[in-house]
């Protein structure tokens, strides 16, 4: 077990930089997930804590020694890659015990701890096939005993699941769960599925564009999304967002059609910011219900146990996400209704998020 | 194309490239110097080393009657023999992907005769196409004297140009399947769903796709007319009669290890190597054409 | 898909059909004139009845052209250029695809210029070289000075003097130094995914261990395709041995056959030659027959 850290790690090849500084510490036994969209530098950095990949700035240690310029075998870390990588041409029980053989354990041995893996992940029966008779799931168990076997420090997933049919990846999202519990050891695994970070991570890291936008538990980048991307990135269907003007008794929305009164503090008249609010926020209520805002009815996707309804706000898309039996026609109005506390501000300019906002009921303009 | 994973030990990786370094520099590179040496300089009668003379080995040569034949015979017999193991081949490689009863069969045995040294087959058919015995001999038994390679040097150039066809038919047939084969079936489905019939399709589709695969099979087959037939002429010909069949390795073989003249060989041999160095600059100019189509 | 072309079929049948006689013609005729005697093989039409001296034949051809030692000798060579390249090969692709250093690219390209010049048009050169395989290195070392050096340090003459005429390694090394395998290696080598040299090195494994254990293995079919290939190709060599075997106890089977022409006086013993030619194309056209997956992967890969 051990603890990373990671001080202004920055990735760059020739032409450009892809990871720009990034600051991290994982406490031991932990179990990290990083989430970002395809491209945003999640799996570079996670091959630079694996030494598959040269650090071209700062400083990555493992239990505080600094592993910049040590080989991948020389850090303790294991890795479960996308594609599984097995060897096509070892059997299961080769696959998972190459590592001892590299490292010179006796076949004695090696047979045992081979038998002891292949027990705790089921895969007894099928030691003596070959990767190419196996199933994904099958295959998927394969790696992750390949990586267990050396107990390692780290344990490091690279989208693992990603090949998988979504029923197997919920199962294999709840077995990797219990795994790390029995055997705690730190975890980092990087995906772009927001569902499997959230139920997998302790903590969540949010990378966008080679930077890391949050760091926090699932539930804190859920309710406070330190920024605009995190915001609309986690959570389905994603939170909506209209755009604003400040003023002085408070936001015109949509190019001035709507208004929202909140207190302005300390922005200046004229400022852009833009306001969220998750769909599962909104409630749907009689058209011309007094501080709700109305709507047209676009489309509506059933989803078995509720449904989400696009409507359209003076041309912006808008989503809801309600578990109630109302099923409104296309083309119909709707009225939206929304708590104060459940509106989320980001600045128009950076996308961070702003807290000097104090909201109340919005108010249709006249 | 370049891999994105790479071992960092580089003098490790260096090493595993030096057996074939020394390899190609000594049987090779050297080689192909000492040959360009060779044939700017002359070797003096009782030793003393080599005296320069620039071009003037080149000089003599294309100012020889014999050397000029030689190219001329070595041209002949690579238009011919690739013309007719190109036709031949292609013939029956569209007639084979057509997939009939018995297509496996021909599959099989139409590559055989590449797998046969030119030398032996050579052999069989200085038999086959010998004026006394064999075949031939029943045709000059109707025509007295038709035939006979012997003495008449353009019955010896056809002998040896059927001999490698025979040989060449095969290696090409392999490729013209090969590329036959490549093109996507639900391309020759949609034609077929066009209206076009078989032969329609041929030349509209498959033949166009295949383009590629001729281009380099034309260069293969000249490079290889003037390699592979070394075997050929030895055993069939002799490069007679009256130099007929003198081809250019044959030449260079006879003249460097029979006459002893080197620098003339070396000089033949840079003639040789620049023709081939051409055909195989046009050959890369295609390449990038077959890949296109894959 | 449902066609109804009797004609295009029924021509169809026929040229093929005329194609495999004209393929098959030569192997039978040769079969057929091994077995027949003296005076059988010289009629003219010749039988096309098989004779009955079919195994005497084989056995004068044997006898005469001493076709035992010289199998032998070609299946050495052939042995020998088939392992020598399928190794060498195989090494200098893994360093030109595994492998950043200094000059990589030069490397890459030195080796790429020897697909363009055939052995068969410098085989003058390569012949002296062959007599004495040091004298390059002699050469550049009397150039640079250095044997001038060496002589006078410490009084040695430097003659270096190593002749592989009338040698296996005489008529081996030469044919293996070309690039057609390092090719067919490489395009497979790119072919294979970067996660599996990762997850070796993840599982501790260097370079020659991640060589050894991982890539020549899935190299299998690739080194079964590229020996097949070069088997036949150093089997069926006759330029290279002719020249480098001035002694006959190096002298391969395609060489001997031209023992085996008959002369020009007397009655052609046309019978002997053609058993003495069936025993020289035997072998590699049982290659091709048991091999023939291969030998058709190898040579399609290997030209491209």
């Amino acid at each position: 077990m051990a603890s990373i850290t990671i001080r202004d790690v920055k990735k760059s090849y020739a032409k450009s930089q892809v990871v720009h500084g990034v600051d991290l510490d994982i406490a031991s036994g932990e179990f990290v997930v990083i989430l970002g969209p395809s491209g945003c530098g999640k799996s570079t950095l996670l091959r630079m804590i694996a030494g598959l990949e040269d650090i071209s700035g700062g400083t990555i240690a493992i239990d505080g020694i600094v592993v910049n310029k040590l080989e991948p075998r020389e850090r303790g870390c294991a890795m479960v890659f996308q594609n599984y990588a097995l060897y096509p041409h070892m059997s299961v029980a080769q696959n998972i015990g190459y590592s001892l053989k590299v490292a010179g354990v006796p076949a004695a041995e090696r047979t045992q701890r081979i038998q002891a893996v292949a027990r705790t992940l089921e895969l007894e029966h099928l030691l003596d096939r070959k990767p190419m008779a196996l199933s994904g799931g099958q295959r998927q168990r394969v790696a992750m005993g390949r990586a267990m076997i050396r107990e390692p420090k780290v344990f490091l997933f690279d989208e693992p699941l990603s090949n998988l049919d979504a029923k197997l990846r919920v199962q294999m999202r709840s077995e990797i769960r219990k795994l790390h519990r029995r055997l705690n050891a730190t975890s980092v695994f990087v995906t772009h599925d927001q569902v499997e970070a959230m139920t997998l991570a302790d903590r969540l890291v949010v990378m966008n564009g080679g930077r890391v936008e949050q760091v926090g538990t699932p539930g804190e980048v859920y309710s406070r999304p330190a920024s605009r991307f995190v915001a609309t990135f986690v959570g389905a269907p994603a939170m909506n967002m209209l755009e604003g003007t400040v003023e002085l008794d408070g936001l015109s929305l949509l190019g001035g059609s709507r208004r929202l009164a909140v207190q302005r503090a300390g922005l200046a008249v004229g400022t852009q910011v833009a306001v969220g609010i998750r769909p599962e926020a909104v409630r749907l209520v009689a058209p011309g219900t007094a501080g709700a805002l109305d709507a047209t009815v676009d489309l509506v996707e059933e989803l078995g146990a509720g449904r989400v309804i696009y409507v359209d706000l003076d041309g912006a898309s808008f989503s809801v996400m309600t578990s109630e039996a109302v099923h409104p026609e296309p083309g119909s109005t709707v009225g939206l209704r929304f708590s104060p506390d459940d509106l989320h501000f980001f600045s128009s300019d950076t996308g961070t998020r702003i807290e000097v906002f104090k909201a109340s009921v919005p108010e249709p303009a006249l | 194309m370049e891999k994105r994973v790479t071992f960092s030990s580089w003098t490790i990786g260096i090493l595993f490239a030096v057996p074939q370094l020394l390899l190609i520099f000594t049987f090779f590179y050297w080689p192909a110097g000492q040959a360009v040496y060779w044939s700017l300089t002359l070797q003096q009668p009782w030793g003393g080393g080599n005296i320069w003379v620039g071009l003037d080995n080149f000089r003599s040569i294309l100012s020889n009657a014999d050397y000029w034949n030689s190219i001329t015979a070595s041209l002949v017999f690579a238009g011919i023999s690739t013309g007719l193991a190109m036709f031949i081949a292609l013939v029956l490689a569209a007639l084979t992907d057509r997939q009939l009863a018995g297509s496996r069969f021909y599959r099989v045995v139409l590559i055989w005769p590449y797998g046969i040294a030119a030398p032996a087959l050579a052999m069989a058919f200085r038999f086959i196409l010998a004026p006394e015995a064999g075949f031939m001999a029943v045709v000059n038994q109707v025509w007295p004297g038709f035939w006979d390679p012997g003495l008449d040097g353009a019955d010896a150039m056809a002998s040896i140009i059927i001999a490698f066809s025979w040989k060449y038919v095969g290696y090409n047939f392999i490729f013209f399947l090969a590329a036959f084969q490549a093109i996507p079936r639900s391309l020759i489905e949609a034609a077929a769903m066009d209206g076009s019939g078989v032969m329609r399709r041929f030349r509209d589709i498959q033949f166009p796709l295949i383009t590629p695969t001729i281009f380099f099979l034309l260069v293969i087959n000249i490079t290889e007319s003037f390699q592979d037939s070394f075997g050929i002429v030895d055993i069939m010909t002799s490069g007679g009669p009256a130099n007929a069949t003198n081809l250019m390795v044959y030449k260079i073989y006879s003249d460097g290890f029979k006459g002893l003249d080197y620098s003339g060989a070396a000089a033949q041999s840079i003639i040789l190597m620049l023709l081939i160095i051409v055909l195989t600059i046009f050959q890369f100019r295609f390449i990038e054409r077959r890949v296109h189509y894959r | 898909m449902v066609e109804r072309t009797p004609f295009l079929n029924f021509f169809t049948h026929v040229i093929l059909f005329v194609g495999f006689v004209l393929c098959i013609a030569p192997f039978v005729v040769v079969t057929i004139a091994a077995s027949h005697n003296l005076k059988d093989v010289n009629d003219v039409p010749m039988s096309l009845l098989p004779g009955s001296d079919f195994w005497l034949n084989i056995k004068t051809a044997w006898t005469t052209a001493d076709l035992g030692p010289k199998l032998l000798n070609s299946f050495i060579m052939a042995a020998g250029v088939a392992a020598g390249k399928v190794m060498i090969s195989a090494l200098t692709a893994f360093s030109i695809v595994y492998f950043r250093y200094p000059g990589r690219t030069f490397i890459f390209w030195l080796i790429f210029v020897t697909l363009m010049l055939p052995l068969e048009v410098r085989i003058v050169p390569t012949y002296a070289v062959v007599a004495n395989v040091l004298s390059p290195y002699q050469t550049i070392l009397d150039l640079t000075g250095l044997s001038w050096l060496i002589e006078k340090v410490s009084g040695v003459q430097v003659s270096l003097s190593l002749g592989l005429l009338n040698s296996y390694s005489g008529l081996i090394l030469p044919l293996i130094a070309t690039a057609t395998g390092t090719f067919l290696y490489r395009q497979f080598f790119l072919t294979v995914p970067d996660e599996l040299t990762e997850a070796a090195r993840m599982d501790g494994a260097g370079a020659l261990r991640f060589f050894i254990d991982i890539l020549l293995p899935l190299s299998r079919n690739n080194m079964a395709a590229l020996g097949t290939i070069m088997f036949l190709w150093a089997w069926n060599q006759y330029l290279w041995p002719l020249l480098i075997t001035t002694d006959q106890s190096h002298a391969t089977a395609v060489t001997e056959l031209k023992q085996l022409i008959p002369n020009v006086g007397g009655i052609p013993e046309w019978n002997i030659a053609m058993a003495g030619t069936l025993i020289v194309m035997l072998p590699p056209l049982i290659v091709v027959v048991a091999m023939q997956r291969w030998f058709v992967r190898g040579l399609i890969a290997t030209e491209k």
